[in-house]
């Protein structure tokens, strides 16, 4: 099963693993990984499940389409590197993902 | 103070339908919702995208919905007090008291919590001590244009409500509007139009930038945007108009002493009673063992809450269960002849 690094500000990392296709956001809700709220529950309607993707894996992922990005305008401090966990599909290719949490959701 | 049978928080299609099936077994309500218009998340966040799994209805909007709700509780001829958020909920003689923050007073034997994931609320700036400025200097929303007469406006967000300010505010202020990246996402005519402005002088547009830092003492004096490089700007401002959405806080539901489980109220799934006999929890907030977050399980969910409202409501009447294709009364109730 992929393995998917949560850091947050502060440093500290949780290493969850996560069904393939599965979304990032839904691992991280399963496995109870604070920072992200997912409010919408995944309809990429909130912005509350913003991740910051680590360089190096930023452009492996599929582009964000209009919408996602769209709705990181409507994110806590948003940076080039932003995406929404629940657009990023799990795939084997995605195993050791490295995402960082924002200082707060809203 | 106003006596309902029920009082509903939130008038999304939970709230909407729980209005539906009191007001057939005879029981009045009032609704009760934080935003301007009635549909909740289905008109605030998704009206025009389709939903699939409503029974019956292979394909319906946020929008669509909402409005076949509305016209499905008609007949019961139901007051919603909008823009107004339950602030207070207590105890009082073996009634609730219920009070709103613009002042609305209501007893009922019955409260239904029907409210989602909160209360939608401006998304606000996120710099420190910025609060102190709210109301002054910063703003989530235009209520009075008057107060933005010939002032230096900075205006943030990249959407509708940012751009179309922008537009209507250029006519008697000066405007810097400022986003996060190149592109906008508002209706093309009015990006059009802005873009006119902006080449005769009227309206300045910084992009890509974010707010650094705000200067002042008691009000806003100069702001400080910073781009993605690192470069940064000063901006003589009086004035912030922040437009970055809406967010969902659970807000004082949380304060009211039922079982939560984390952003949910925990619930007895035989009729959705929360740990406070006569408060019930429906659709997304509530929270049970296999509970889905679904509009149908949450219509599910008011039908049967709605039984258990009747007997605290009627408590020396027996309660029936009826068919609408069938009961006279509920017919009646419903206009039909």
């Amino acid at each position: 099963m992929p393995k998917i690094i949560f850091k947050d500000s502060q440093g500290n990392s949780k290493t969850i693993e996560v069904d393939n296709g599965l979304t990032v956001m839904e691992g991280a809700v399963q496995n109870e990984v604070p920072g992200i709220d997912a409010d919408c529950g995944g309809s990429m309607a909130c912005a509350t499940c913003h991740v910051y993707v680590e360089e190096s894996w930023f452009n492996k992922l599929p582009k964000a389409e209009d919408g996602e990005v769209d709705m990181i305008d409507m994110a806590f401090d948003p940076k080039k590197n932003s995406r929404l966990s629940c657009q990023i599909t799990v795939t084997d290719d995605l195993d050791g993902l490295v995402v960082t949490t924002p200082e707060k959701q809203s | 103070m106003i006596k309902t049978d029920v009082v509903i928080i939130g008038a999304g299609p939970v709230g909407l339908f729980a209005v539906h099936q009191l007001g057939i077994k005879g029981l009045k309500a009032v609704v009760i919702d934080n935003l301007d218009k009635a549909g909740g998340q289905c008109i605030e966040l998704y009206p025009d995208k389709p939903i699939y799994d409503i029974p019956a209805v292979p394909e319906c909007t946020g929008k669509e919905l909402t409005d076949r709700l509305l016209e499905q509780i008609k007949p019961f001829k139901t007051n919603l007090y909008l823009n107004e958020r339950v602030e207070e909920v207590k105890s009082e003689n073996s009634n609730w008291f219920v009070k709103t923050n613009d002042g609305n007073k209501f007893s009922t034997p019955n409260i239904i919590i029907a409210g989602g994931v909160g209360s939608f609320e401006p998304r606000k700036l996120a710099l420190k001590d910025i609060e102190k400025y709210e109301g002054k200097s910063i703003f989530y929303a235009v209520k009075n244009k008057e107060e933005f007469k010939n002032k230096n406006i900075c205006i943030f967000g990249g959407g509708d409500s940012a751009l179309d300010w922008s537009l209507e505010l250029s006519k008697f202020s000066n405007i810097t509007l400022i986003h996060r990246r190149n592109e906008f996402r508002g209706a093309q005519h009015t990006i059009d139009a802005i873009k006119k402005l902006e080449g005769q002088g009227k309206i300045s547009i910084k992009t890509p930038f974010q707010l650094e830092k705000v200067e002042g003492d008691d009000e806003i004096k100069s702001i400080t945007i910073k781009d993605d490089n690192g470069k940064t700007e000063k901006i003589k401002t009086d004035i912030i108009l922040s437009f970055f959405g809406l967010v969902m806080k659970l807000g004082p539901i949380a304060e009211w002493g039922l079982n939560m489980d984390k952003k949910t109220i925990s619930v007895n799934p035989n009729n959705f009673e929360t740990s406070k006999k006569g408060i019930f929890a429906v659709g997304d907030i509530c929270n049970y063992e296999g509970k889905l977050k679904l509009i149908l399980s949450g219509f599910h969910e008011v039908a049967l809450a709605s039984v258990e409202c009747f007997k605290r409501a009627r408590p020396n009447e027996k309660y029936r269960f009826e068919f609408t294709t069938s009961s006279k009364t509920i017919q009646d109730r419903l206009g039909k002849k």
